[in-house]
């Protein structure tokens, strides 16, 4: 039976619902929280952050990551910055203007609510980073700087040059080392979580994997906060790092947690194409290219002609021409969709014809070249390292690459999912990038969830569960311990022929197909009908070597390809299901007479939140529906 | 291109360990060094012999995961990448490569050409953080940082915790990783409460992990992704002694 969720939003104005929220919720004496056990999956913004301000708190916190070292999570790549609603440049911005672009930018498919709260806890954000010594860029009189950024007509940008993932995360690492050191949170490097245990409906341990030794180990806490990221890399090629999964998010969903709105995935469209079936993963180049840099591909279908031998009037500068006044600048989803129209026609360029040039001539012509180094120097350094062309002699040549999720597990207000006791935060869950997120946002996303949400909502759980430990000894720890053993002593034994990577690649060439940035019925059924084949291969011919007790890598990548071949059938159902076009989900059968994104706010203004069913059952489509109080909805134009 | 791989194998960290010979081959000039060994894994794997084990994370050269000495050198051949970041183009068809682990007596191998370096962990852990608890922190521009001390405090900061530096050095040393975090933090205003206390606990669990002392070989910064100054290490002699002198009861 599909159940109406409910987010459990503050009732009264918006710009009060967090206030009046942190005054209802409940708090936990100093003496109890010592007494209760959080278990934190994930060590990236959110999850390091999170972790590092409840054992601030005085929780006892465990905190779990696959990487060697909590500084490596993925939140470490993120180059642009992070938006806060500081106002520092006096152009008008508030945190009224910031959940406006928010909401407005995710395609009217998020909740006002925590969006809101979102804009709100910002700026503290970045009071709390500076106090952390994160080197934010400056200005010459010692005040921080801004830059602006897609979807947005205020400079609310802040970054640390290129690497303002990376600052902002050391910052929450040394926070977190800080408690290690203390002895409030536990830390524990190379171990995986493959289970969650749920006791009496309530989520109360996990089951994880010691990567460096195999050893499966059950953990008995009060209550679970996942902070495990997204799921790009269902599409094997990704701008994620390798080892970024679905697992930890799959198998909460797989008992029980609601998984919401998995067919909204990003894709960047300023990536460096793909160049060969060796290839391991996608480069992100600045969106910033963009100001400069003019899109274009050959008027003749199957030019092969050198670019500096394709006449100017032979050469079509699509998004100057679809979109006039925007040109360029077109936003993320648009730019993209434009890129795949024109190789779809066969007038892609590059191996496979599967790029778009990117020609920064005129600009050179116009500035000089020593200014467009000065601008983008280190990213045609990074262009030449990794393609051996010169960008300043032959223009770029880009293409769209996945690169963020914003659907995830189902939460309400508190950051809980519908399985009590279960959390959580950042990419992993589903709450405030709607259909679409804008640049800068996913810092502040997964921060804000850690610092500043969590360690006052959790409160609202741990007060309910006082003297209701539960031990690894009972039978519900012991029967998922037992099934994580025997599903890796399936993977060792089947030795079959084709390798873990080699499904990956075919299940990722699927999901590109079918249900990447353009997708249709007819498509997302044929995929829907191949994953469950693709599957079943796997199970049958896949070949893992080597041990379950040992260090095995192989091992670690089966495990996670297999939850992705079980995921992307979600991903395609909730594609088919919603019947319209909204910001990173476009479906071709529903678009303007001019081939922009058509929504259907009648039928489709709601959070689809699947249920798992079991194995050979239907998921159930439980629905969140969108009620917006202050906002008025509007059709996006670019043009 | 087709090349020989001399591969450091060994199956845990109390065995013994010895290079092996691998044929890499139809090796794509654009692939990157981790590609070139995932192709020679898949081929390894279709023979059902085990895959060389090695680690990668983000391989765009900001985690600091990937850690492979190539050719005798930290990251391979070539300034301010890390091994990820390395494309075979580089090398002439039919080179012979050696690959190894980090090699360092703090980061014990783990398996094949994967190490332990949880001791860059232990270390920030000492000392290497501000302390600001969640929540107190005062107005972002409450305290003005010029442009240049900033900029400084950030070329510190880059440091990715990948321990080329550590690998690099003959007495196996982590001076300009603990003086990338001591400058860091000691640049900024809001570092400087804990500056005295962070340069002296950091330093004395850089001794007691067992990590050597720097004797000027700027082999660490020659290796450095990060291109992290050894000018650092200069500072952190400085703050070291400045310390020793405002507060030489701790050094007891």
């Amino acid at each position: 039976m599909a159940t109406t969720l409910d987010a459990k939003i503050p009732t009264g104005p918006l710009e009060e619902k967090w206030q009046k929220h942190k005054n209802e919720s409940k708090l936990v004496s100093p003496a109890n929280k010592r007494k209760l056990d959080v278990i934190v999956v994930g060590s990236g913004l959110a999850g390091g952050s999170a972790a590092a301000t409840l054992g601030e708190l005085g929780y006892n916190v465990r905190c779990f990551c696959y990487q060697d070292s909590p500084r490596r999570a993925h939140s470490i790549a993120a180059q642009g910055g992070i938006n806060a609603a500081k106002n520092y440049q006096n152009d008008g911005d508030s945190v009224y203007r910031l959940f406006y672009d928010t909401i407005k930018g995710g395609d009217f498919r998020s909740r006002e609510g925590n969006v809101y709260r979102l804009a709100e806890v910002s700026v503290n954000i970045i009071d709390q980073c500076v106090a952390q010594g994160v080197p934010f860029a400056r200005e010459y009189g010692g005040l921080l700087a801004n830059r602006s950024f897609g979807g947005a007509q205020v400079s609310r940008t802040f970054y640390a040059r290129g690497q303002t993932g990376q600052q902002l995360l050391l910052g929450a690492y040394q926070a977190l080392s800080r408690q290690i050191a203390a002895g409030s949170v536990k830390m524990y490097p190379r171990t995986e979580m493959l289970e969650l245990v749920v006791v009496e409906g309530q989520a109360k341990g996990i089951i994880t994997r010691d990567l460096l030794t195999g050893k499966i180990q059950a953990h008995a806490g009060d209550t679970v906060v996942l902070a495990s990221g997204g799921y790009g890399n269902a599409f094997y090629l990704s701008t994620n790092a390798k080892g970024c999964n679905v697992t930890a998010a799959y198998r909460a969903y797989k008992r029980g947690a609601f998984f919401a709105n998995p067919c909204y995935t990003q894709i960047h469209p300023t990536c460096i194409p793909v160049a060969g079936s060796y290839q391991s993963k996608l480069t992100l180049m600045s969106e910033s290219l963009r100001n400069d840099g003019r899109v274009w591909v050959p008027k003749q279908k199957g030019d092969k002609r050198p670019p500096d031998q394709i006449p100017e009037a032979e050469r079509d500068y699509y998004l100057e021409r679809k979109y006039p006044s925007y040109g360029n600048l077109a936003p993320r989803d648009i730019a993209s969709r434009a890129a795949k129209e024109a190789c779809d026609t066969g007038r892609g360029v590059g191996p496979g014809g599967l790029g778009v040039y990117l020609d920064f001539a005129d600009a050179i012509k116009r500035f000089g070249e020593k200014t467009i180094r000065e601008r983008y120097g280190n990213l045609f350094d990074m262009y030449h390292n990794i393609t051996g062309e010169n960008a300043y002699k032959a223009p770029m040549r880009i293409y769209p690459a996945v690169h963020y999720t914003m659907g995830g597990l189902w939460v309400d207000y508190n950051l809980m999912s519908n399985l009590p006791g279960l959390h959580v935060l950042g990419e992993a869950n589903f709450s405030d990038h709607g259909a679409n997120r804008l640049g800068a946002s996913a810092l502040m996303q997964g921060l804000a969830d850690g610092y500043f949400v969590i360690p006052y909502t959790l409160g609202n759980y741990l007060a309910t569960q006082m003297g209701k430990k539960v031990s690894v000894d009972r039978p519900e720890f012991k029967a998922a311990e037992q099934e994580t053993r025997a599903r890796i002593e399936r993977f060792l034994s089947i030795r079959g022929k084709r390798t873990v990577a080699d499904f990956h690649r075919e299940l990722g060439l699927l999901l590109w197909e079918k249900c990447g940035m353009a997708r249709d019925a007819a498509g997302l059924k044929e995929a829907l009908q191949r994953i469950p084949e693709l599957r079943q291969e796997f199970w049958e011919d896949v070949n893992v070597l080597g041990g379950g007790e040992e260090f095995n890598q192989a091992l670690e990548y089966a495990g996670r390809v297999a939850d992705f071949l079980e995921f992307a059938e979600l991903m395609c159902l909730d594609a088919l299901e919603r019947d319209e076009s909204c910001g990173g989900h476009f479906r071709v059968e529903y678009q303007t007479e001019d081939g922009e994104a058509l929504r259907n706010d009648d039928d489709f203004c709601h959070v689809a939140a699947w249920q798992y069913a079991g194995p050979d059952s239907r998921p159930i489509r439980n629905v969140e529906p969108l009620i917006f109080e202050n906002v008025k909805l509007a059709q996006r134009s670019y043009k | 291109m087709n090349f020989k791989l001399k591969v450091w194998r060994q199956k845990g960290p109390n065995v013994a360990g010895q290079f092996v010979d691998y044929e890499a081959r139809d090796i794509p000039a654009d692939a990157s060094f981790l590609e070139m060994l995932d192709i020679v894994n898949e081929g390894l794997i279709k023979r059902n012999e085990d895959q060389i084990a090695f680690d990668s994370d983000c391989r765009e050269g900001i985690c600091g995961m990937c850690s492979l000495v190539i050719n005798g050198i930290a990251h391979g051949p070539g300034k301010a990448k890390t091994s990820c970041q390395l494309y075979m183009r580089r090398f002439k068809d039919g080179d012979t490569i050696w690959v190894e682990p980090f090699r360092a007596i703090t980061f014990p191998v783990v398996r094949d050409l994967c190490t332990n370096r949880s001791a860059l962990d232990r270390m920030i852990e000492a000392g290497g953080y501000i302390t600001a608890r969640t929540g107190s922190a005062p107005e972002a521009n409450s305290i003005p940082i010029g442009k240049v001390v900033a900029d400084l405090a950030m070329e510190a900061a880059a440091c990715i915790g990948c321990g080329a530096c550590v690998a690099a050095c003959p007495n196996s040393s982590a001076m300009l990783f603990v003086s990338a975090k001591v400058s860091h933090l000691g640049l900024l205003p809001q570092g400087q409460p804990e500056r005295t206390s962070r340069v002296v606990s950091m330093v004395r669990k850089m001794d007691e992990l067992g990590f050597g002392n720097c004797t000027n070989h700027y082999e660490c910064e020659a290796v450095c992704p990060s291109e992290i100054s050894a000018s650092f290490i200069s500072r952190l002699n400085r703050d070291y002694a400045r310390a020793a002198t405002r507060q030489a009861a701790v050094l007891v």
